[in-house]
């Protein structure tokens, strides 16, 4: 005998002592599936037969219960369950987990079971204990279906239990085989004319009977359509959308769930006691006019309909009013409940509606989940969720989208059918499509990135993070980007430097990267600009705003008029662009942290170190042998002297953004697309293109690594440009991104370093120790950063919901509050 | 580092004698900190100085074992510091003990002495000098051209004993430095009892100057003082006085209005969003009405600040059950914070940005929504009354705005018309007949109160 049971279920065994269910249970299901009651005293107690240790077993096999149902995973309880109290507590499991609970029972006679228990040395309780057992069982029988068990299988004797095989049964919403193309179309409400309008604008024939009246439509190609659900009430022709969308459902040509509407209609139907409002007495105005035959038919078809289906391999899910990722393909009277009617926050609004709770805000899951209910004046995305009610009854729209292409086909009303209660207008608050959750940052989080596979980002980290953004940063909704840190190239084993770009090369040359470019490191602040038409933002690497209101739109709309004039809105078919930049001059952002250290410690120097002179060179000369000191000492004056020059060159006085330069160097993003596959040279070229004095320019020079007369040109131009005190350079793949190698590395200058290692690092005894550093961390955190920041602005073009993007860039700072050497 | 120390009591050098380093010689010294080099400039009759130079490791300084520094870029090998003060007790240990076997006499005198420190932070060193008997003249050393540094080229003149000269440099150097090099640890106090002996304890800034010598180092502070009260035989409250405040300052009036608005819109239930340091939490968990209350923050910092101050360690487990500490942040939506009675934003709006307010409204009246929430925040109309406050300044440096009644009433009243509460105002503190109270508090309530 062949035991049907759902393939997501709670499968409780129920018989005596000695009845077999362990053998059974080990027979038919996975060890991990079997939770056994004797397992568990085992666990807690040490021994298996411990019965003071009952309530504690349970306390335990349950939490383990409802961690594999969370999960999705079918669970077999090995337990006697011959009390209704006991069975109870494990339908009420299932429940809270949205799964069926199944029963198996093994009504074993007693005289096996007492046989059984006598070949155990272990079951010393005494045959009084199995005909309690089965005293208890035989009273339960009959009210098992009763008690909740949506499937009850009674094995009566012991070839019953040995011939016994289990089958699966998929769930009645479980549709993943069913891969799509589909249409999927919104609340229709018995507007029938606005419904044929649209099938035909989908590309479907209709099919009519002899009467004239569509029946059928037979979809293009190899399309399904599929209705979300209330077909009835309101509109002028209930029975016509009904017969219609009968009709294709029978032949297979569309899917159909539930909507509250027909729900209610099939209560009424029936004669139930209902109140016949919100258009349900037109539905049964017209249903009376019909043939009781097409009444009892679409009474039938209404009660017949599942409240949710899982399509398309799990991707696409179709629920009334909507269903939260835990929901899907699950089974229980709250799931139910939540597709036909949504949830609601218990208030109600100023019309006597109820608030409905914006669970679409909250949505995380991978399925898109379409759905209606709801009315709105457009559809929408949010979070990947579509609600599809565009209020045709009301003389709004009757909307389809085509999915996977996401196309969303609309067809206006003929006329407003039906007065709505309430403005066909969403109330200003609960219009928050972006709103990010707090689950979306904080704790142990693994992000999967298209570049670099899982980046894991530690909560102590995110913890760091969540202060910075919360209290710093700017709005995420203009916060798309964070740049990544970039290592500085191999330590040098030349004797005066520590840094060369002979490594540089050397390194891209042994990775397969022939072509590198080479750009001058301004030495600014690295700055993120994104330009709207209207709006934007200008924020630093760790998003905070550049500049106070309102110099910051001063400069948005200098760099807006530099887009504009080079035409570029038109060209990137966009209305939006995103650069990475640096900012100049370094003390417009960095005022604090120059006066704080790095002029302090110039000024502490320079006051001490020529008095220091001084006082040897009078001991000296008083014939005290001070020589060697006075020489450091002069030495490190010079060095004082050096660093001094070298921090001053960076700081040029401004007022307002007279003096601030701004120097783009690439084209991050526009909408749509993203722009790390292009060369360099092409967005240099590009932002090139943006005039006004408010950009500088970033000089560059492109080396051949493989190349040695290119080599020493570019080792030239690197000594040219640090001789004065630049900054140096960084190094990147010509092409762009390239997998798993640096994006670009820095090569900064001799006595630029003074500033970053102190003035005396020069000195030979000091740079041979500096030259010990570990540059491992640093470059594994920026192949890390930059995959997130990529897939921050992959997801960005693709328009995924904020919380897909806010979580890459929350990534990157979270991952930046780990302790590197802050001088690489 | 440099530190010049001049006499021209006569023989001038003599000074040789009573520091133990001859003239006529350079001598180096490896101390902790780095290398002491002792040589005189000038040795003649009439005027001795001698030049304590001490030439610090920058990369050991950094990368050494238990190194709390970690900027290259630093002042610890030019300023006047902890580094000079280690460098100074141990080349000079017996003169700053006041021993001198050749010049037992001199060593006791006080003698005509001019000491010179060509870079140091020189904000208290006229107020902490002075009273020791010091002539102090400083010449600030400029940042820039429009700057003066922190720093100053400081010359000490006086008549004084050197032993004591040396003690008042081994102590004051840390403290005007403001910053030690290495951790403080307990027997850092008895250092400071050691060369305080016989002038700190009269010291009218002594309190300053334990809490800045060790680091601020709350426990060690209160130790110190003390023990210094011991030795002086006084009252240690004596001492200590200036840390009572003589009124019942805004913060607690803040806090007892609060927790009133709590008790009468009969909350059980309480969110305190944006703890802190747990202050308000501790007022509501002395009322046993309080019975669930949960303290938000969105810095980790503070929360463990507040776990140690709310002593949540030998909390008996009736009160800690009644506490939740977690970290969360008001502009992302916590479902976390559902089905509380009331919530307290007390002094938290002002911390963020204005357009992030938005969010904040979303996650407390939009996904926590408690029947009653509480918001407080400055009156700037009232900071004229402040006298310590410039003109024009915020109350806190990290305040983002302060608002006036009439922004504070738009503000809320648009939350409340647009999340369906009602709002009434409360001024608390003093209140001025023209620019009201200094802190404002609206209370939003929704649904049924009773």
């Amino acid at each position: 005998m062949e035991l049907k049971i759902p393939d997501l279920c709670l499968v409780v065994l129920v018989g005596a002592s000695g009845s077999g269910k362990s053998t059974f249970a080990r027979k038919h299901f996975l060890p991990t599936q079997i939770l056994s009651s004797d397992y568990f005293r085992g666990l807690v107690a040490d021994d298996e037969n411990d019965q003071s240790a009952s309530g504690d077993a349970f306390d335990v096999l349950h939490y383990v219960a409802g961690k594999r149902l969370d999960a999705g995973r079918t669970t077999v309880i090995d337990a006697t369950n011959v009390q209704p109290g006991d069975r109870a507590q494990l339908i009420e499991i299932a429940r809270r987990h949205n799964v069926l609970p199944v029963a198996i029972v093994l009504d074993t006679p007693e005289e096996v079971c007492l046989a059984r228990n006598a070949r155990r040395p272990d079951r010393d309780f005494g045959a009084h204990v199995v005909r309690r057992h089965r005293t208890a069982l035989r009273k339960s029988l009959k009210f098992l279906g009763k008690e909740g068990f949506k499937k009850v299988h009674v094995l009566r004797s012991q070839s019953e239990v040995d011939d016994a095989t289990i089958g699966y049964e998929r769930l009645l919403n479980d549709l993943r085989h069913e891969t799509g193309p589909f249409d999927v179309i919104g609340d229709v409400h018995g507007c029938r004319a606005e419904l044929e309008d649209l099938l035909v604008e989908l590309g479907y024939e209709l099919v009519r009977d002899d009467e004239g009246r569509a029946v059928d439509a037979v979809p293009p190609g190899n399309r399904r359509a599929a209705f979300v659900g209330d077909l009835v009430d309101r509109g002028p022709d209930t029975p016509g959308v009904l017969r219609l969308v009968m009709g294709m459902v029978e032949s297979g040509h569309a899917f159909c769930v539930c909507g509250n509407h027909e729900q209610k209609l099939v209560r009424a139907l029936r004669g139930r006691n209902v109140q016949v409002k919100h258009g349900l007495a037109e539905s049964l105005a017209q249903l009376a006019a019909e043939p009781e035959d097409f009444r009892r038919r679409a009474e039938r078809f209404c009660d017949g309909l599942v409240a949710h289906y899982v399509l398309d391999g799990g991707d696409l899910v179709l629920a009334h009013a909507g269903l939260p990722e835990r929901y899907h393909g699950r089974a229980s009277a709250r799931v139910r409940s939540f597709a036909l009617y949504g949830d609601t926050t218990g208030e109600t609004d100023e019309y006597g509606l109820p608030v409905r709770y914006p669970w679409a805000n909250e949505y995380r899951g991978q399925a898109m989940v379409l759905y209606g209910h709801t009315p709105t004046p457009e559809a929408e995305w949010v979070n990947n969720t579509m609600c599809l009610d565009t209020g045709v009854v009301f003389g709004g729209k009757l909307t389809a989208l085509r999915y996977p292409e996401r196309e969303v086909v609309s067809v206006a009303a003929h006329k407003v059918w039906y007065e709505p209660v309430r403005p066909l207008v969403v109330p200003e608050v609960e219009r928050e499509p972006d709103v990010l959750a707090l689950t979306d940052v904080l704790g142990r989080r693994t992000i999967e990135t298209a570049h670099r596979g899982r980046v894991t980002v530690r909560p102590e980290q995110a913890a760091s993070a969540l202060e910075v953004m919360s209290r710093f940063a700017i709005d995420p909704h203009e916060l798309l980007y964070l740049p990544p840190t970039m290592a500085p190239t191999a330590t040098s084993r030349r004797p005066d430097v520590l840094e060369h770009p002979e490594d540089a090369f050397a390194e891209y040359r042994s990775a397969g990267v022939r072509e590198v470019i080479c750009e001058e490191k301004h030495m600014g602040s690295r700055a993120v600009v994104l330009v709207r038409r209207e709006g934007g933002a200008i924020h630093t690497r760790t998003g905070r705003a550049f500049f106070a209101e309102p110099l910051g739109s001063e400069l948005l709309s200098r760099v807006r008029d530099a887009v504009t004039g080079a035409g570029l809105w038109d060209e990137l078919d966009t209305d939006w662009l995103l650069f990475d930049a640096e900012l100049l001059p370094w003390n417009a952002k960095a005022t604090g942290l120059i006066k704080e250290q790095y002029a302090s410690v110039g000024a502490a120097a320079l006051g001490v170190l020529p008095p220091a002179v001084a006082a040897l060179t009078a001991a000296r000369d008083r014939g005290v042998d001070v020589g060697a000191l006075l020489e450091r000492t002069t030495s490190r004056l010079a060095n004082a002297h050096g660093y001094s020059a070298a921090y001053q060159r960076y700081c040029w006085p401004t007022s307002g953004l007279d003096g601030v330069r701004i120097a783009p160097f690439q084209l991050l993003a526009a909408a749509g697309r993203t722009f790390h596959d292009r060369p360099h040279t092409w967005h240099l070229d590009l932002v090139a293109r943006l005039t006004g004095d408010v950009f500088t320019q970033t000089r560059h020079l492109v080396v051949d690594t493989a190349d040695e007369a290119q080599v020493a040109a570019g080792i030239r131009w690197w000594e040219e440009l640090t001789a004065g005190g630049g900054e140096g350079m960084v190094v990147k793949p010509l092409a762009n991104l390239v997998p798993n190698v640096q994006p670009g590395v820095k090569v900064r200058g001799r006595e630029y370093l003074r500033i970053i290692y102190g003035p005396d690092y020069t000195e030979p005894a000091n740079l041979e120790r500096l030259r010990q550093r570990g540059l491992g961390k640093k470059r594994s955190l920026a192949l890390r950063e930059y995959a997130l920041g990529l897939e921050a602005l992959e997801r960005v073009a693709r328009g995924e919901p904020l919380w897909r993007v806010h979580e890459c860039v929350f990534a990157v700072l979270a991952l930046e509050s780990e302790p590197v050497d802050p001088r690489l | 580092m440099l530190l010049t120390l001049t006499t021209t009591h006569q023989p001038a050098t003599d000074l040789g004698h009573l520091l133990h380093k001859h003239p006529d010689r350079a001598q180096s010294f490896s101390t902790s900190s780095g290398t002491a080099h002792v040589f005189y400039p000038r040795a003649d009759h009439e005027e001795c100085t001698v030049a304590l130079l001490l030439e610090v490791d920058p990369v050991a300084l950094v990368r050494g074992p238990g190194s709390t520094l970690t900027q290259y870029v630093n002042d610890r090998p030019y300023a006047a510091g902890s580094l000079l003060t280690v460098a100074l007790g141990s080349v000079f240990r017996t003169a700053m003990n006041g021993r001198s076997e050749s010049r037992a006499e001199l060593a006791d005198t006080p003698i005509p002495l001019k000491i010179n420190l060509p870079a140091l932070p020189h904000r208290l060193v006229e107020r902490l000098f002075t009273p020791l008997g010091w002539d102090v003249e400083t010449r600030p050393i400029p940042l820039d051209e429009h700057e003066e540094s922190r720093y100053a080229d400081v010359t000490l003149t006086g008549t004084v004993k050197l032993s004591d000269a040396l003690k008042h440099l081994y102590v004051l150097l840390p403290v005007l430095d403001g910053s030690k090099h290495y951790w403080v640890a307990a027997d850092e106090v008895d250092k400071l009892l050691r060369a305080g002996e016989g002038w700190l304890a009269q010291h009218p800034d002594r309190e300053l100057i334990t809490t800045r010598y060790l680091a601020r180092k709350r426990p060690l502070v209160v130790s110190a003082l003390a023990r210094l009260a011991e030795v002086d035989e006084v009252e240690p409250e004596e001492l200590d006085n200036a840390l009572t405040e003589p009124k019942i300052s805004l913060a607690v009036q803040r806090r007892d209005a609060l927790v009133k608005q709590l008790k009468e819109a009969r909350a059980s239930k309480v969110l305190d969003l944006g703890c802190g340091g747990g202050a308000l939490l501790k007022a509501l968990l002395e009322q046993p009405e309080f019975t669930e209350i949960q303290g938000v923050d969105v810095s980790a910092q503070a929360l463990q600040v507040a776990e140690r101050k709310l002593r949540l360690d030998r909390m008996s487990d009736r009160q800690r059950e009644r506490l939740t500490l977690r970290q969360s942040s008001l502009t992302y939506a916590d479902p976390a914070l559902q089905g509380y009675d009331a919530a307290v934003l007390m002094e938290v709006v002002e911390h963020l940005d204005p357009d992030r307010l938005p969010a904040l409204e979303n996650c407390v009246f939009g996904v926590a929504r408690p029947r009653t929430v509480l918001v407080t925040t400055p009156n700037v109309e009232y900071n004229v009354l402040f006298e310590t406050l410039p003109e024009g300044q915020m109350r806190h440096s990290d305040h983002r705005f302060e608002w006036t009644r009439a922004e504070f009433r738009a503000w809320a009243d648009g939350v409340a018309g647009r999340r369906g509460y009602t709002v009434r105002y409360l001024p608390i503190g003093p209140e001025d007949a023209e620019r009201g109270a200094p802190t404002q508090l609206a209370v939003f309530t929704v649904g049924d109160t009773n």
